[in-house]
Formats: C-alpha cells, structure tokens, sequence
C-alpha cells in the first residue's frame, strides 16, 4: 500500500498505526506465514508495530516473540519452553550502543581496552552460536550506532579510549563475523541512524523515559530497513528492474530532440545527475538485478540514445528492450513473461506520474517508486531496498548473462522446425548428484525463490537446509545444466525422505529459465537410480496447489506416476514403483560431482 | 488558537491513535477513560499530539501531566 511505500510519512504511520493494521489484515492476501523472535536490549514494542506493517505489505505475515525488557542474553543463553515452542524462523538481536556494559575509561591502558573489547564481543558471539545451535535459523544482529556524546570531542573516534572508537572497534568484529557465518545479519542501525540524524535519532529522553534506545519518530524508518533484510531472507526481493528512457535515463525526449540534444554525461548538473543514475543501475546490474527497458519511443531512437557515448549503459546492458507505442502496462506484462518471472517481482522506473498510476493499476504487485525529479532517483530506488542483498551467490553476478543467452537460444529455437532436434543442437550437459558444500548456499536461495516449478512450496532456512544435508534419511539431487550457450548454474532441487521402501519427495523445484529442455526428466532418472540404490521401491510425490504453483499440477501424472489420493482443496498424492522405469531422458548429458574437479 | 479549536484538533489525534471514532475528550479525561491507553501507546500519543500542534514536550511536562485538560493547558502557551 502506497502509505508504506518509501518514502513514507513516518507521521502519518504512526498515527495510523492502527487503522493500516486493521486494513492490511482485511484484504485477502495470500501471505507467507514467517514467526520472529525478537531479543530486545531495550523496549521493543513499537519496532514489532512498525515491522509487522512493512512486511504485511510486503507479502509476509509475521507471528512475534518478545523477550522481557534487556533480556536477550538471558533469553537466547536459557531459552524458556515457550520460546522452544515457538520455534522461531529467524531471530532478531535488538541492541544498541545503550547495551554497551564495559565502555573504556580514560585511565585504561591498550591491553585494558583490549580486554574490554573482548568481553563485549565474546558475550554476543557465544549468543549467536547457542541460538544457531537450538533453532537452525537466520540471525539478524543490529551493530551500534555512534555513541551520543563525544568525551575527547574528535579525538573520541580515533583514540583507543574513545567511546566511539570503542564502538567502531566492536561493529569491525560483529562484520567478522558476518563474513564467516551464513544465515547471519547485519543491521545497520549505524546507517540508519547517520541517516535519520544521530543528534534527533539518539534524544536520551526516550531512553530515560521509556527505555527506548531512538526516539520514537525514528522507528517506521529503522523497522522499514529492518524489514528489507526480512524480506529478503524469504525470498521476497524484485529481481527485474524495467526502466523508461526519456527524463528516465537522460534529460529531453531522443524522439524530438536527437541524440545529440538529449542531456547526459559531464556537461552540465543536470546531464552529471543523468550519468550518475546510469552508473547506479548499471552497478544494480552487477548485484544481480535484470535490466529492461520498457519506454514509448520508436526502436531506433531507443538504441541511438543508449548508444550515446557520454552513457553509461549500454544497449546490451539490457535483456528486453521494449521500445514502441504500446500501453505499458502491456509491455510490462509481457516483459514478465518473456522473462518468466511474475510482474510482482519487477520494479518499474518512469518520470511520468501518469503511466505510473496506469501501471500501478493494472499490474498487480508491480512495484512503482516514485521518480519526482533525477537527483532523487537513486534514491528513492535505493532506499526502497527492493534488491536487499542477502545470499549474494555467483549466480546473482551471472543472472543478466543467463537471461541474455536464454534470449540467443529462444532465437535458435526458431530456426528449428522439429523440437527434438532443437534440443539436441543445444549440447546440453547436467551435473546431477547429491549436494556438495559449495552450491548449498545457491540450494537453498533456489527453495526460497522457486513458485512456478515447485510441487510442495516447501521453504528452508540455510540451517534447515544444513540438517537436510548432514542427515542419511535423505536422497538428496542438485542439478545444474550447461549448453552451447553457456552455464545455467543450479537450477534444480529434489529432496526425498526415505520411509522404509518408500521415497517421500519433500521438495522438487527447477527454475523456470530452464523450462521445456527435459532437465526434470533427467532430475527423474538419477532420483530413480538413486532410489534403486537405497532398495527404494516407491517413490511417492506430493502437489500442494498455491496461486503460483499451477504448471507443475499433472508433473507427476507426465512423469508415469499413478495418483493414489486428492483432497477437495485439490492437493493430490502420486506414487511411481521404481521397478521397470525406463529412463526419460535422451537430451542431455548426465554426470555426477566428479566430473567438476576434472 | 482556543481551547475549543485545540479540544477539536486533539480529539482528532486520540481517534486516530486508538482507532476508535467514539472517543470524545474533556478536560478530566485520563488514561483509565480509555481502554487502549496503556503506558505503550502513551508514548505513540505522546508524539502524535507534538506533531499535530508543531511542540515539543519537556520530559518533566510529560512526566507530570494528569489528563488531558493540562495537556491542552500546555499547548496553549507553547503553540501560541
């Protein structure tokens, strides 16, 4: 809802509260069902508010945990039964500069303050360690913000004896941490904070009043960050960003003005502010995120400007290029399904408000941030934390040269008239075999992110994902595809439980640029001979229909299995003997983990 | 600004923090009058009621106001 959207009114939401819960509740949305345990070093109650609106909004309904007031040591260390019950998805670790015990003092020497250090750290990094070992979840840890008074003035920042030295010394640590720990969070409070305004944010009233460590003005925006993270960690980031090219991209209209008229590059603020929009998303590019263009404008005129040679982007930055005089909201839609992703994972940049009402109305979940004026752009965009990065796996680096040559091979396809063949020209090679440490971090982004090829929509937390691989009860397939056109990376996951003779498939998911290359079929072989192995001789499947689920709803049926049970809600069960199953697959070239040391 | 256009004004506010369009405050309204009004969403009040009228409460105003007549009290003088 638009009152949610950055940038909001923080006021308005606050007073609002109460009425935006009571709505977002009542609109019928189909929402992920995540539970949050937050250990607070300070009052926690309205970030639980705040936090609860952004990700309702966001498409997640939370359930909250609270620990008492400064218990989260005492909570994470000794976790009562109702905290064991509640089982969380992911913990959240609430603590400030306030929390702070052992601050240096002028008189300490080096070793001192070392010392200090250490204990400070240590207390938090055995937290961490003993909720990872009791719940198997995501971590979100805030750092510290800049401590409010300065005792030595400047010379606090650099000095060993300076709080915010002090400070600045412990967030390094806690970022040690992060780099070598998976599932783990950093807040940036100390951002967040610098940002709203240390002098206002930090307004010790609020502390000595209610024991809140921020005025109370700053929470909407400090849970709104807050939320990004959360909803990345769920899969939730937008992954294509469709862009608009007049007063978008560059200053003036290419269409009457000519590349030589349009302002972009070093000449002027104006044609600079056009530039450095440019850079940023070609940086967004680099994260992972897939760039089309989606604007009103002849085709030629779009390409000469994206040639202008002042730019930073250029035309094969792009995977769609969408030039014509269509409706947009048109253009969007098929943007989306040239991509194959849904059009509420697209973000859409346009300067004019007009088609951005349009395509806010008529695309649903299509995200629209406000484009007022260039120097703003990056902004609103950045700050909107639609591509929070989280998992940041060579696939993301790779993901635009992927779709570029999903592009080459769909023009390829055209030149075949039998599909077999077409396929068979690919020279397609799988790797499929159990997991190996280095891509189960891609695994469990691929659980996440998969909707439409995923029969069960089952989600798993790194950590859950950790346990399914160190556990025997599992057959467990990745499997990761290459062609003439480059490398896919992993694009499908098939974990089965085994019961006795019988294989119970808890996930099977495929990315869906890989669709219609018969890499299930291929999935389905090693599974079968993998099943075989472990003296399998039922492997039953499972579809559990969802809104976005519907392509895979007969995949057993094509698959040979026989369906053994449906319920009314349409959730059918499916079983195959793996007893004279013929192999499916005679496209592609099956290997196994040894052939990616060779 | 009166008393009467600052009573309209702030009722406003308390309709909207508590969600409750029912709500009509006087000058001897407290905390106990009204069922959500907890020590929590005192402080979402709090700040509502500083943003409506443009002030900034001392912590000592807030610590010692009783009910909503000296609140009102307090606006008059500092919104002027």
């Amino acid at each position: 809802m638009k009152e949610l959207e950055y940038p909001f009114d923080s006021d308005y939401i606050i007073k609002k509260r109460k009425s935006l819960r009571r709505m977002l509740l009542a609109d019928g949305r189909d929402r992920l069902r995540k539970k949050i345990a937050v250990f607070g070093g300070s009052t926690t109650n309205d970030i639980v508010v705040y936090l609860e609106l952004f990700l309702l909004d966001r498409g997640i309904e939370p359930e909250f945990y609270q620990s008492e007031y400064n218990q989260y040591w005492q909570d994470a260390m000794y976790p009562s039964e109702e905290l064991i019950n509640f089982s969380p998805d992911i913990v959240y670790i609430h603590t400030t500069s306030r929390n702070i015990v052992n601050y240096p003092s002028v008189s300490d020497s080096k070793e001192q303050v070392g010392e200090k250090l250490r204990t400070e750290y240590l207390k938090f990094e055995q937290i961490w360690d003993k909720i990872t070992e009791t719940y198997h979840c995501p971590i979100i840890q805030n750092n510290f913000e800049m401590p409010f008074y300065r005792l030595m003035g400047n010379k606090d920042c650099s000095d060993y004896r300076g709080r915010s030295n002090f400070v600045s010394r412990l967030n390094r640590l806690f970022y040690e941490y992060a780099e070598k720990n998976e599932g783990f969070y950093i807040n940036d409070i100390n951002f967040i904070s610098a940002s709203y305004g240390l002098r206002r944010w930090s307004d010790p009233s609020y502390w000595n009043m209610y024991k809140y460590a921020m005025c109370t003005e700053a929470i909407p925006e400090f849970s709104f960050n807050l939320s990004n993270i959360i909803k990345s960690v769920f899969g939730r980031n937008k992954k294509a960003l469709a862009l608009d090219l007049d007063n978008t991209l560059w200053g003036g209209v290419v269409g009457d003005d000519g590349v030589d008229g349009i302002q972009i590059g070093q000449e002027t603020g104006v044609s600079q502010s056009y530039y450095e929009f440019q850079s940023y998303v070609k940086q967004l590019k680099d994260i992972g995120v897939i760039l089309t263009i989606c604007s009103k404008n002849d085709y030629e005129n779009a390409i000469a400007g994206l040639n202008h040679p002042e730019g930073a982007l250029r035309p094969e930055d792009f995977i769609i290029i969408k030039a014509n005089w269509e409706n947009k909201d048109r253009n969007i839609i098929e943007t989306a399904n040239e991509l194959n992703i849904f059009p509420d994972a697209i973000v859409f940049a346009d300067d004019n408000p007009a088609e951005r009402e349009i395509v806010r109305a008529q695309v649903q979940g299509v995200a629209v941030p406000q484009m007022d004026s260039v120097e703003n752009y990056i902004m609103n965009i950045d700050r909107s934390g639609y591509f929070e990065v989280t998992n940041f796996s060579t696939d993301d680096i790779k993901r635009n040269e992927m779709y570029k040559a999903n592009a080459e091979r769909a023009a390829q396809q055209a030149s075949f008239s039998d599909y077999g063949e077409y396929l068979l020209s690919l020279d397609m090679k799988a790797v499929i075999d159990d997991f190996i440490p280095v891509y189960i971090q891609r695994i469990t982004q691929l659980t996440n992110k998969s909707n439409q090829f995923n029969v069960t929509t089952k989600r798993y937390t790194s950590s859950e994902m950790e346990s399914v691989y160190r556990s025997d009860e599992y057959i467990r397939l990745y499997g990761k595809l290459t062609d003439k056109f480059g490398d896919n990376g992993v694009v499908s996951v098939v974990i089965g439980k085994i019961d006795g003779v019988i294989l119970n498939i808890d996930l099977w998911i495929m990315s869906c640029r890989v669709l219609k290359r018969d890499m299930e079929l291929a999935m389905l072989d090693r599974l079968v001979e993998r099943s075989r192995q472990r003296g399998i001789k039922i492997i039953r499947g499972y579809y559990y229909p969802t809104a976005k689920n519907k392509m895979v709803r007969e995949l057993f049926k094509s698959f040979g299995f026989a369906k053994t049970d449906e319920d009314s809600d349409g959730n059918t069960v499916w079983e195959l003997k793996t007893d004279g199953y013929a192999n499916k697959n005679n496209v592609i070239t099956v290997e196994d983990n040894s052939s990616l040391t060779n | 600004m009166d008393a009467k256009e600052i009573y309209e004004r702030l009722n406003k506010v308390f309709r909207d923090v508590f969600d409750d369009d029912d709500i009509t405050v006087k000058a001897e309204t407290t905390a106990n009058d009204i069922e959500d009004w907890d020590s929590l969403e005192h402080i979402t009040l709090m700040s509502a009621v500083q943003k409506e009228f443009k002030v900034k409460f001392t912590m000592g105003e807030i610590a010692s106001m009783k009910n909503v007549g000296e609140m009102v009290q307090i606006i008059e003088q500092r919104a002027k």
